[in-house]
C-alpha cells in the first residue's frame, strides 16, 4: 500500500494528462493554467510554511555541538562544528546545505560475534548528494528555455555537463546520475528492512514523481523528440505572461510539464519542505555562545519557586543546631 | 521484577522489524524496560496535575476525563512556542541515518527505538490534527488518532530515550529527538503520568534543595565523613564552609556526589583541590543540587528547580559560581539557565583567583565548569601533581552526552587526565566526543526496576570500554557526570567486569601534592598507592 498507492498515483497522473491532451485536447489547461497554478501554490505554500515556522520562536539556545567549544585560549576550538560566532555558523550551515556534512558522518552499526562494530556507510550520503546536485544542475540548465538569449553561465554549465561529448544531442551526465540516484534511493527503501519499516507513502510518492519527470525528460531529449522550438515558445510565453500554445509539441512534453507542476504544487505540503527547514534548524543555525550572550525567550514567564525563606522556615532549628548561619533567629 | 538475563543471552539481539506495519503493532509493556509510576504525594508537593498513585502495569491509568483534549491543547500550544518542535514535526524525510545511532536500538533491536520511528509516534498524531494531508488521507499519510493505546505507546517509548542527542549529530537537518521526547514527557506530565524515579527526586529537590532529599545537617554530615577520610589519607584537616555570605565563589555539584561511591571520591577531590588552592568559596545547602530532574518532566519544573542557583548566589553575595562534574546539569546550565533565570547581573564575570584567567566564555551566565577551572590551573602550573600515584590505573574517558553535544567540553577533561595519569587510552573514534554513547540510564532512567533497559542501552558504551580493556588493559573509566558514576558502575559490572568508574577530580586529588601532607599510603578509595602495596 505504501509503495503501490504512490506508484499508481503517478501512473494515474500520467494517464490523466495523456487523456487530457491527446484525447480531449486540453492544451490550455495543461500547458498554461496548471503550470501557473502550480507555481502560485508553490510560492505561496512555501512562504506560508516558512512563515509558520518563523512564527514559533526559538525559546532556548540548543545547538548540537560537534566539536571542541570555545573556552580557554590555549585550547583549540572547532570553529565550524562548534561555532561561537556568526561566521562559524555560516560555514557550518554552508557545509550542511552544500555537502550534507552531518549525513557524511553516517556509519553502519552492526553486532558481530557479540561486538558492536561500526562500518563505513557513505552510500546514502553519495546518493543524496548526487541526486540533489544533479537535480539542481538540471533545473538551472532548463533556464535556457526561459531566456531569449541563453546566459553564458548556463552555457558553461551545459558544456560541463556534456563534457563527455557523446551522442546527438549531447549526452548530459546529470541525466544519468539523477536516474541512478533516485532509483537507489527507492531501492534502499524497499530492501533495507528498517528503512522499509519506517517508510511512508509520502516517502515513495516524491521518488516516483521525480523518476517520472526524469524519465519523461530523458525520453524527450534522446528518444522521442518533441518540437523543441515550440517548447521554447511556450516557456517564453509563460515567463513573459503572454502565454500561448504552439502547435504540435508532443504529448511527452505535456506529461513532463504536468508532473513538474504536480511536484511544485505538492512541495509545500510535504516533507520536501526540508529544503527550507534545514536553514531554520536550531540545533544547527545557532552559535554555541549561550554562556557568553544571554538568549532571550519571548514567552519566559515567572514560575512558582521554593524560596530560601521557605526553606529556612522548614529547617531553621536543624540548621542552627548544625551551626549553619540563618537569616532569622 | 523480571530477572535480568545473563550478558551472553541479552546480547542476542534481533533487529528484524515486525512483519506488520508499526501502526498496527500495539505496544507491549515488557518487564524491566520501564520505571514504576509516580507517587501521589510527590506530585502533590509539586502541584503537578492529577496527583495520585498510579502504576503503568495496571490497565487503568486513572487519567482525567478530558485527557485527550489536554494533550491536544498542549500540543497546539507547544507548536506555537517551540520552533524546534514544529520544524521537527515537519521536515523529517525518514532517510534512516539516525536509525542505528541510538543506544537503545543497538542494544534492544525494538524498531520503535529507532529515533526516526520514536519521533514518528508523535508525528503521526501531529499529522492527524495539524496537517491537511493527515486530516484527509489519514493512515496513508502516516496520520493516526490519539487514543489510549497511542498514549501508552508514547509513555513506554518516550521513557526509552535518554535525550542524549546522538541521533541529532547524524541527522542531515539536525532533528533532535530530545526536543520531541521532552515534549512528549511534558504532555504526559500534564496527566500525572510521571515515573516515581523522577518525580521523587524532583519533589525532594524542590523542598530540600537536592534530589536525594538530604536536609542541611545531613549534607554537612556527609561532607564531614569525607573530611575524616581525607585526614586519614593525607593528614590534612579540611574545613569547608556552608551557606557563608561574602564568599567569592559558590560551588554547586550534583548531590549524587555527596551520597554514594564512587561519586563521593570525586567530591573529596573537589574538597582537596579547593583547600589546597585556598580559594574563598562556599557550599550551599539550599542550592545543593547541580543536576535537574525537573528537566525530565517539564520545562517549567526545570526552571523552578534551577532558580535556586542564582537566587542563592545573590543571597550569599558571591561573585561567581563553579559547577561540579555532571552531564545533564551542564546542558541545563549552559543552554537554559541564563534564559530562564538570568540575567545574573549581580554576579561578576568569572575570574580565577589563582591564575587571573577571565572566563569570557561564561561572561553572561557566570558559571564555570570545574574541568575548565582545573585545566587552567594545570596549564599555569599552579598545582603540584604526581601522576605516578595513579600508575596502577589504565584510564579511558567517557564523554557525557550533554557536555559533549550540548557544550563541547571535550579537551579540558582530557588535558586534566593526561596531567594526572600516565596511562590514558581513548576508546574508538565512533564512540567518543560528539559521537559518544549514553551510559544508557540518563534522563531519570537510572532506577532499579528497569535494569533490562539500562543494560541494553549501556551496551554500546560498555562494548567500547571492553575494546580498550582487551587491547590496553584499561581498568578505570573516567567521566565527568554523577549519573555516569552511578550507572556506568552497574553496566561495567554487567558487561565488562573488572573496570571501575571514577570522576576526573578523584584522579586529580590522587595526584595532587598538598602542602604539609603526610606520605600517602593509599588513594582516595583506601587502596594502596603504586609502590606502597604490602606495606600495611
Amino acid at each position: 500500500m505504501k509503495i503501490l498507492f504512490p506508484f499508481f498515483a503517478v501512473i494515474a497522473l500520467v494517464l490523466l494528462v495523456f487523456a487530457g491532451v491527446n484525447m480531449a485536447g486540453m492544451y490550455f489547461l495543461f500547458g498554461i493554467v496548471i503550470p501557473y497554478a502550480a507555481l502560485v501554490v508553490f510560492l505561496i505554500g512555501v512562504l506560508y510554511r516558512v512563515m509558520k515556522w518563523g512564527s514559533s520562536p526559538v525559546p532556548f539556545h540548543i545547538p548540537t555541538t560537534c566539536g571542541q567549544q570555545k573556552s580557554l585560549p590555549w585550547i583549540k576550538q572547532n570553529k565550524i562544528e562548534n561555532p561561537s560566532g556568526s561566521l562559524g555558523v555560516i560555514v557550518r550551515m554552508a557545509l550542511e546545505v552544500l555537502v550534507f556534512r552531518s549525513l557524511f558522518r553516517n556509519l553502519k552499526t552492526e553486532l558481530k560475534d557479540g561486538k558492536v562494530v561500526y562500518g563505513l556507510e557513505k552510500w546514502l550520503w553519495m546518493a543524496g548528494l548526487a541526486f540533489h546536485w544533479s537535480f539542481l544542475i538540471i533545473l538551472v540548465r532548463h533556464l535556457r528555455f526561459f531566456a531569449e538569449n541563453v546566459p553564458p553561465v548556463i552555457k558553461l554549465i551545459e558544456s560541463l555537463d556534456s563534457f563527455l561529448q557523446v551522442g546527438v544531442p549531447l549526452f548530459y551526465i546529470t541525466d544519468a546520475v539523477i536516474l541512478v540516484a533516485v532509483t537507489y534511493l527507492f531501492f534502499r527503501r524497499v530492501y533495507i528492512p528498517q528503512i522499509k519499516y519506517i517508510s511512508l507513502a509520502a516517502d515513495h510518492f516524491p521518488l516516483f514523481l521525480i523518476l517520472g519527470i526524469a524519465i519523461s525528460g530523458v525520453l524527450m531529449r534522446y528518444f522521442f523528440k518533441v518540437h523543441i522550438v515550440g517548447v521554447k515558445q511556450l516557456a517564453m510565453g509563460l515567463v513573459s505572461f503572454k502565454p500561448s500554445i504552439p502547435e504540435g509539441i508532443g504529448v511527452l512534453f505535456y506529461i513532463h510539464m504536468f508532473l513538474i507542476s504536480v511536484l511544485f504544487a505538492y512541495f509545500p505540503f510535504s516533507k520536501l519542505m526540508h529544503m527550507g527547514g534545514v536553514f531554520m534548524s536550531p540545533t544547527r543555525n545557532l552559535a554555541n555562545n549561550s554562556r557568553e550572550v544571554r538568549h532571550i525567550n519571548p514567552w519566559n514567564y515567572p514560575v512558582h519557586v521554593h524560596t530560601y525563606e521557605e526553606y529556612e522556615n522548614d529547617f531553621r532549628d536543624k540548621m542552627k543546631k548544625a551551626g549553619l548561619p540563618v537569616e532569622k533567629e | 521484577m523480571a530477572k535480568l538475563e545473563k550478558p551472553e543471552e541479552l546480547i542476542k539481539i534481533d533487529y528484524t522489524p515486525h512483519k506488520k506495519d508499526w501502526m498496527d503493532t500495539p505496544v507491549e509493556f515488557k518487564e524491566g524496560m520501564y520505571c514504576w509510576g509516580a507517587k501521589g504525594k510527590d506530585l502533590k508537593i509539586l502541584d503537578f496535575p492529577n496527583a495520585r498513585d498510579w502504576s503503568p502495569k495496571e490497565e487503568d491509568w486513572k487519567l482525567p476525563e478530558n485527557w485527550k483534549d489536554t494533550i491536544l491543547e498542549a500540543m497546539a500550544d507547544r507548536l506555537s512556542k517551540y520552533r524546534s518542535f514544529r520544524l521537527f514535526m515537519d521536515i523529517c524525510v525518514r532517510c534512516g541515518a539516525c536509525a542505528d545511532k541510538c543506544h537503545f536500538f543497538i542494544g534492544g533491536g525494538d524498531p520503535k527505538n529507532m529515533p526516526v520511528l520514536r519521533a514518528e509516534l508523535m508525528r503521526s498524531v501531529y499529522r492527524k490534527y495539524h496537517t491537511t494531508g493527515g486530516k484527509i488521507f489519514g493512515k496513508t499519510a502516516g496520520a493516526r488518532e490519539l487514543t489510549l493505546d497511542v498514549l501508552k505507546e508514547w509513555w513506554y517509548y518516550f521513557y526509552q530515550c535518554t535525550e542524549c542527542r546522538r541521533c541529532s549529530v547524524f541527522c542531515p537537518y539536525g532533528i533532535d529527538t530530545a526536543e520531541i521526547t521532552m515534549m512528549g514527557r511534558e504532555f504526559m506530565n500534564l496527566l500525572g503520568l510521571n515515573t516515581g524515579w523522577i518525580s521523587g527526586p524532583v519533589a525532594n529537590c524542590y523542598m530540600k534543595g537536592n534530589h536525594l532529599g538530604l536536609e542541611p545537617h545531613a549534607i554537612m554530615n556527609s561532607i564531614e565523613g569525607m573530611i575524616d577520610d581525607i585526614e586519614t589519607i593525607t593528614g590534612i584537616r579540611i574545613n569547608p564552609s556552608f551557606n557563608r555570605k561574602g564568599a567569592e565563589i559558590l560551588f554547586v555539584t550534583p548531590s549524587g556526589d555527596l551520597f554514594a561511591d564512587p561519586g563521593t571520591f570525586t567530591c573529596m577531590g573537589y574538597l582537596m583541590l579547593f583547600h589546597e588552592l585556598g580559594i574563598d568559596y562556599t557550599w550551599s545547602t539550599y542550592a545543593s543540587e547541580g543536576g535537574n530532574f525537573g528537566f525530565f518532566t517539564s520545562n517549567e519544573t526545570a526552571k523552578r528547580l534551577n532558580s535556586k542557583i542564582y537566587a542563592e548566589a545573590k543571597r550569599l553575595g558571591v561573585k561567581w559560581i563553579i559547577g561540579g562534574e555532571c552531564g545533564h546539569m551542564w546542558r541545563v546550565l549552559s543552554q537554559y539557565m541564563d534564559t530562564w533565570n538570568g540575567p545574573a547581573d549581580f554576579l561578576e564575570v568569572p575570574k580565577s583567583p589563582i591564575t587571573g584567567t577571565v572566563f569570557d566564555n561564561a561572561k553572561s551566565m557566570k558559571m564555570v565548569h570545574v574541568a575548565e577551572f582545573t585545566a587552567d590551573l594545570i596549564k599555569h602550573g599552579k598545582i603540584k601533581l604526581n601522576p605516578g600515584r595513579n600508575d596502577n590505573l589504565k584510564v579511558t574517558y567517557h564523554d557525557s552526552c550533554n557536555t559533549a553535544r550540548g557544550m563541547g567540553l571535550l579537551e579540558e577533561p582530557r588535558y586534566i587526565i593526561n596531567n594526572v595519569c600516565n596511562h590514558f587510552y581513548e576508546m574508538p573514534d565512533n564512540t567518543i566526543r560528539e559521537q559518544t554513547f549514553c551510559c544508557g540510564s540518563g534522563t531519570g532512567l537510572n532506577a532499579s526496576e528497569n535494569m533490562d533497559l539500562r543494560m541494553r542501552g549501556g551496551l554500546p558504551r560498555a562494548n567500547a570500554v571492553k575494546h580498550v580493556r582487551d587491547q590496553h588493559g584499561v581498568n578505570m573509566l573516567a567521566n565527568i557526570c554523577a549519573i555516569d558514576r552511578a550507572t556506568l558502575s552497574a553496566s561495567m559490572d554487567y558487561w565488562v567486569p573488572g573496570v571501575k568508574v571514577t570522576g576526573v577530580h578523584e584522579l586529580v586529588a590522587n595526584a595532587l601534592i598538598m602542602k604539609g601532607e603526610k606520605d600517602r599510603e593509599t588513594d582516595l578509595r583506601g587502596e594502596p598507592l603504586p609502590g606502597k602495596e604490602g606495606k600495611e
